[in-house]
């Protein structure tokens, strides 16, 4: 038995029962087979069901744990970055169902999907780009494409994967099948905050310049298309593509101040979001830059992590106008809604990293405050919401609690566990 | 928690602690340094500090870059959460470079 049936408890669902799948009996050829012909009969229906038995045994017995029809959509993975493994995590189980190996420095690494859920890219810091399957829990390609990097996305149409680099700055496109460079995007920065839009484009800002960069790579014979935004601000950190993928808003590390592009706009023109909201106050020392991500939208609000302030802020999603802050324990890294937006769960920088606020939305005050363990760095929600996830990395493990009782459901073990990704990312823009 | 315990015993006794602790020292380098120097010190959003890197600096402007930071720049004062000797103790760590 394969190691993903062991530790699902054998509950592998095909060719062990006596019903042979359906998609089995659709291999079948059609018409000309005798068996067909004779299927009516009592003798000819049991030949039939014993050949289509052995083709399922022997394809079971050939292809290993991919012939097991192990779906993916309540998967994920964990990115166990000091070893350079990943962990295959099972929603539905709250269990772990296998490790992927091989994957080099996984430090701040991030995983996008292949849209059908089977292939992850794991996006590592020593510039690796990872192409693995979860099915056959392997490796399936690995290149190194830079020497340091940041972040990657997947085009809408699964495509092409781009990574954004510091060294050499830029970005990189890639094949999402082969892996071979379809597109070299070089800036002249330290390329930070890609997220892919609609119409096989990506959106990257640039450190060094202050720009934003919108690349189009819809006709690749002619080249990527590049539509370049100035005067977006000192020293771009972060950003991030609201889930419809019309808002860019990028995090300065040079400024007070955020700047949203309207990227229905043609061209976007850069405006200044939340202007001064450091004046008159300390900016303190910031030990890890916040992280800017997709699940901004916390009711009619985004809700981002402030800069230099224990307080995450409050925009109104529409005019882009402060509607809040609200005081945390420390500095936010992670400001991320829950998938219907009802609350914010929030991790801290060192040295308040063993520590998780949740805000209620309406309200915008915090209504729980967990101790995780040392060195919480990443949260996911289950796609609806209804847990999260929480890798507490000095601790070894993934924490996952119910949303609405914060009751602790289960603990995983894992090797200094960071990122978590389920892959229901994969039907998600700007991730 | 370890490093919890540190720094807020570092907090309450001042700079003056005595034989800072190396593991839980190394740990911080790795770890919280290495969220923009990179885990193995190459760089990131921060520049590359393993020694042969860092050849313009002395062990003094090193820890007093560590302990004050850099103006202008993301570079942090560790001050709040460090000792001289601890500072001390990681410039000579960064210079004398035994890092992979």
């Amino acid at each position: 038995m394969t190691a993903m049936a062991a530790d699902k408890g054998g509950a592998a669902p095909v060719a062990q029962g006596a019903t042979p799948p359906e998609y089995l009996k659709n291999d079948e050829p059609l018409g000309t087979d005798p068996l067909h012909r004779s299927r009516n009969t009592p003798a000819g229906g049991i030949r039939h069901w014993l050949s289509v038995l052995a083709v399922a045994v022997l394809a079971l017995a050939l292809a290993g744990p991919r012939a097991q029809a192990q779906a993916t959509g309540d998967l994920g993975l964990v990115v166990e970055r000091a070893t350079g493994s990943l962990l295959i995590v099972d929603q539905s189980e709250r269990a772990s169902l296998g490790r992927i190996t091989g994957l080099g420095d996984l430090r701040h690494a991030s995983i996008v999907y292949s849209p059908d859920e089977r292939f992850a890219y794991v996006f590592g810091r020593d510039g690796g780009l990872s192409k693995v399957d979860i099915l056959k829990q392997e490796l399936v390609k690995r290149v190194m494409q830079a020497g340091n990097s940041i972040g990657g996305a997947i085009s809408d149409d699964g495509r092409l994967v781009a990574v954004s680099n510091y060294e050499p700055g830029g970005v990189r496109v890639f094949d999402a099948g082969t892996l071979e460079m379809v597109a070299d995007i070089p800036t002249g920065s330290k390329t930070v905050g890609l997220v892919d839009i609609p119409g096989s484009r990506f959106v990257f800002s640039l450190w060094d310049k202050g720009e934003t960069w919108i690349a189009d790579l819809s006709d690749l014979a002619a080249g990527p298309e590049i539509t370049r935004i100035k005067g977006i601000g000192p020293n771009p950190y972060d950003a991030l593509v609201t889930a419809d993928g019309r808002t860019y808003i990028t995090g300065l590390f040079g400024a007070d101040h955020f700047t949203a592009l309207d990227l229905w706009q043609d061209p976007p023109e850069p405006r200044t979001i939340l202007p001064g909201y450091l004046a008159g106050r300390e900016k303190l020392p910031v030990y890890k830059m916040p992280h800017l991500e997709g699940w901004a939208l916390a009711g009619r609000d985004f809700v981002l992590p402030a800069f230099g302030r224990d307080e995450v802020l409050w925009v109104d999603a529409r005019t882009l106008e402060e509607t809040g802050r609200t005081p945390t324990y420390g500095q936010p890294v992670f400001a991320m809604a829950r998938p219907d937006g009802r609350q914010v769960w929030v991790n801290f920088a060192h040295p308040k990293n063993d520590t998780i606020q949740v805000i209620d939305t309406p309200s915008k005050k915090v209504i729980r405050t967990l101790k995780p363990g040392p060195a919480v760095l990443h949260m996911e929600f289950t796609p609806r919401g209804h847990e999260v996830w929480v890798s507490v990395r000095d601790a070894g493990k993934v924490i996952v609690y119910d949303t609405e009782t914060f009751e602790k459901l289960a603990e995983i073990p894992a090797k200094s566990p960071s990122g978590i990704f389920f892959t229901a990312r994969a039907h998600r823009m700007g991730l | 928690m370890n490093r919890l315990l540190l720094i807020l015993s570092a907090l309450a006794a001042g700079p003056a602690l005595a034989d800072p602790d190396a593991a839980v020292l190394e740990r911080l380098v790795r770890q919280d340094c290495g969220a923009c120097h990179g885990m193995t010190l190459k760089g990131g959003l921060g520049p590359d500090i393993r020694a042969r890197a860092l050849g313009h600096y002395d062990r003094n402007s090193l820890k007093a870059v560590i302990l004050d930071g850099i103006p202008g720049t993301p570079m942090p004062p560790w001050r709040p959460l460090l000792s001289e000797s601890e500072a001390a103790w990681i410039a000579d760590y960064l210079l004398k470079g035994d890092s992979p």
